[in-house]
């Protein structure tokens, strides 16, 4: 077609039907047009750019993170177990109370000597491979016992004395 | 700054002197030092890159780089943070306002309870204590107070109910009575089983099996304030064994 005779106007470009057909071209550019236009209309202030400044000075109002004061809730002597327990969440522990608390701990655990234990386990033995046994062989856990106390266990119906 | 700050540790300063930050202080020929950052408690005020101490007392350090003044003062000034006895003063559609004996009263929303909705209000009667802290402390703004943490629990916050004493004791007893190695609650510790709710305005709510018991604990704390440590051991010995 004759393109240099017939020139299509801008803003009839910049329509929505006709940006199917546009080549990219053209299309850049008339996105440039329109940046443009819009920075044109922002305002801005020919000022030196702001320099952010690193503060090494830190505000800090309250006398709490200072001191590392306390929470304001506590109570003695067992009068309110709701605020001791919170007394121990709220209030962050030292150093040394944590240390003390650990020692504390491992006095705990030699409550139970090894021997103890031991001892509890050997009588759990029993009782626990009779609930991995497989249904027969538990069958003849069961005829062991029958067999053993079959003479005393016989259940027999008493009849009540008057 | 740092050094400067340091050598006047323990010394009283007055309102009007003032830090600056010295050339020495961060230059260095080998390598760059990263400037130490500061943390100015209460009693001291930035300006630009002075600070400034604003009350008169004696400057305190705790490690690594914070300063404040420790100072006695009357009145309570809000604390974003901090938390307070109030007493509710009036009812007023969605909030409450409570006294916490600062300039303004603070304002306490009817939500701002743990497990409180539009439909279920909590309740709260004009006269009641309430335990709380600051969401808003700002000179220019009315104190905002909430009876919940950031996740919604009430964390020993909320009304106060069920009997007990409160009183006045003065804004340094209650730093005395909350910082860590308390020796005056270490001495209470042995006395009864009791409840105590401490308020960084200086408020104090008391707790304990009996009238008698309560009132000689607020008695105990109030004179607390102006004992030496030897007559206050001495006090407490003495109520101990039961002579008081």
């Amino acid at each position: 077609m004759a393109n240099d005779s017939v020139k299509l106007s801008k803003n009839l470009l910049r329509m929505k039907f006709m940006q199917r057909g546009l080549d990219a071209e053209t299309k850049k550019q008339l996105e440039e047009d329109e940046k443009r236009i819009i920075s044109d209309e922002h305002w801005c202030l020919d000022l030196p750019e702001l320099k952010a400044k690193e503060n090494l000075i830190i505000e800090e109002k309250s006398f709490v993170p200072c001191e590392d004061l306390k929470y304001g809730r506590m109570s003695f002597g067992g009068f309110n177990p709701e605020v001791e327990k919170l007394m121990a969440v709220m209030n962050p522990k030292d150093e040394e109370e944590k240390q003390e608390e650990e020692e504390e701990l491992s006095h705990m655990q030699t409550d139970i000597t090894d021997e103890e234990m031991a001892l509890r386990y050997e009588s759990l033995v029993g009782s626990m491979k009779r609930k991995f046994a497989k249904k027969r062989e538990r069958a003849a856990f069961n005829e062991d016992d029958v067999n053993q106390n079959a003479a005393d266990s016989k259940k027999v119906f008493l009849k009540p004395q008057d | 700054m740092v050094s400067g700050l340091k050598e006047k540790v323990g010394e009283v300063l007055l309102p009007g002197d003032e830090f600056c930050f010295e050339a020495e202080d961060t230059i260095s020929l080998t390598e760059q030092v990263k400037p130490e950052k500061v943390v100015c408690g209460p009693g001291l005020r930035r300006s630009g890159d002075r600070l400034l101490v604003c009350k008169s007392g004696v400057l305190r350090h705790k490690q690594p780089n914070t300063f404040w003044i420790d100072s006695q003062q009357r009145r309570y000034v809000p604390v974003k943070g901090e938390s307070v006895v109030g007493i509710v003063t009036a009812k007023s559609g969605d909030v409450f306002k409570v006294d916490f004996g600062g300039s303004e009263q603070a304002s306490l929303s009817y939500l701002a309870f743990e497990g409180a909705t539009k439909r279920n209000r909590p309740n709260v009667q004009v006269g009641d204590l309430v335990f709380a802290q600051f969401l808003i402390a700002n000179k220019d703004m009315e104190p905002e107070l909430v009876c919940i943490d950031g996740s919604g629990r009430a964390n020993g916050m909320g009304v106060l109910a069920g009997g007990g004493l409160l009183f006045r004791v003065s804004l340094g007893l209650v730093r005395r009575l909350l910082a860590p190695h308390s020796k005056i609650e270490s001495d209470l510790k042995q006395l009864f089983p009791c409840e105590l709710v401490v308020g960084m305005n200086g408020r104090v709510w008391v707790h304990s099996c009996s009238v008698q018991q309560t009132l000689i604990i607020a008695n105990l704390l109030q004179s607390c304030d102006t004992m030496t440590a030897a007559q206050r051991r001495e006090l407490f010995r003495r109520v101990q064994q039961g002579v008081l």
